[in-house]
């Protein structure tokens, strides 16, 4: 029948249009050549914030600057950059804030030693709590020993 | 030491560091740029009134200038657009426009529409100049001395007391020789 052939041709058009339109990627995927390329740049992006929504990283954000950053570390992945390399060129141009993990100096003593300080002070605080009550209940306990 | 005040103590304490980032809240989004001090990213990028022709860093040394990134795409680039419109008309600086991320229809359109105070524009369009300027917003804007050195970066909408406290003065530096 020459018009069901009509129909199904209507119906696979529509649907592979349609079908086309879901699969279509947002913007078009990253190629590398090894998957060492690949895990180095999902390393990358995860430890590199995104300027525009500070609190997420490069592989998060759906930023546009966040995306041509991407396609920024991609090229220089493949033109083989070392990640060091990589890092540099965003920090000569972000400063020190574009990484999530800053280097030890002057002035991040005190975020990568506070947490530690918190730690020591509040075990020496603990530390000396207990060792108060303890001598407080011996000496009750040998008060209670004279009273008995 | 009385034990009883330790607790109020803390309280104190922490009152302070709560007062104290209060007060750095407003700067928090303020990212200092590591470019300050060091020389200008290098460009080569065509002029927006005619494509043809191309302008460097290089042609720009022996005179200040300012580098004002701006999109039509870009609302709060509208709203310091008036701010610019006067600092132009002072002749006090060469103003280059760098219009990034942008088409350039659009952008001609935007700058007939609202005037155009830049003494020139140069398209940007893939946005690559304005990573090396490490911009993540729109608009920022650098201020360049004669030697080809990032003296001076604002983000953020451009406001006259931004120009006159932290532009002119450095301009004027220069004309007086010191």
């Amino acid at each position: 029948m020459k018009l069901k052939k009509l129909l199904i041709l209507f119906l696979t058009l529509t649907l592979s249009v349609t079908g086309l339109a879901q699969l279509a990627p947002v913007q078009e995927p990253l190629v590398f050549e090894n998957q060492l390329q690949q895990d180095r740049f999902n390393q990358l992006t995860e430890e590199l914030r995104c300027l525009v929504c500070q609190n997420q990283n490069l592989a998060d954000s759906d930023a546009q600057l966040a995306h041509d950053l991407r396609a920024e570390i991609h090229e220089m992945l493949l033109a083989g950059n070392s990640n060091d390399e990589i890092k540099q060129f965003m920090v000569e141009r972000y400063g020190d804030f574009v990484l999530y993990r800053p280097p030890v100096q002057k002035n991040t003593y005190l975020l990568w030693l506070g947490p530690m300080m918190l730690l020591l002070g509040g075990g020496l605080i603990l530390w000396v709590i207990i060792r108060k009550r303890s001598a407080l209940f011996t000496a009750n306990k040998d008060s209670d020993n004279q009273v008995s | 030491m009385n034990t009883r005040l330790i607790p109020l103590l803390g309280f104190v304490l922490l009152v302070v560091l709560l007062v104290v980032g209060l007060k750095i809240a407003d700067r928090k989004t303020q990212i200092p740029s590591p470019l300050i001090g060091k020389p200008v990213p290098a460009f080569d990028l065509p002029v927006l009134a005619n494509p043809g022709q191309k302008m460097s860093q290089q042609s720009l040394l022996g005179k200040y200038y300012l580098v004002n990134f701006w999109g039509s795409w870009c609302v709060t680039c509208r709203a310091e657009h008036p701010v610019v419109t006067e600092l132009a008309k002072l002749k006090a600086v060469y103003i280059v426009g760098m219009n990034f991320r942008d088409e350039s229809e659009d952008a001609i359109a935007w700058l007939q529409r609202w005037g155009n105070p830049y003494d020139v524009s140069l398209i940007d369009y893939d946005g690559r100049t304005s990573i090396d300027f490490g911009v993540y917003a729109a608009p920022e804007t650098f201020l360049v001395d004669p030697h080809g050195t990032i003296v001076f970066k604002h983000l953020g909408q451009l406001t006259w007391e931004v120009v006159q406290t932290e532009i002119l003065p450095r301009v004027a530096d220069m004309e007086t020789g010191s």
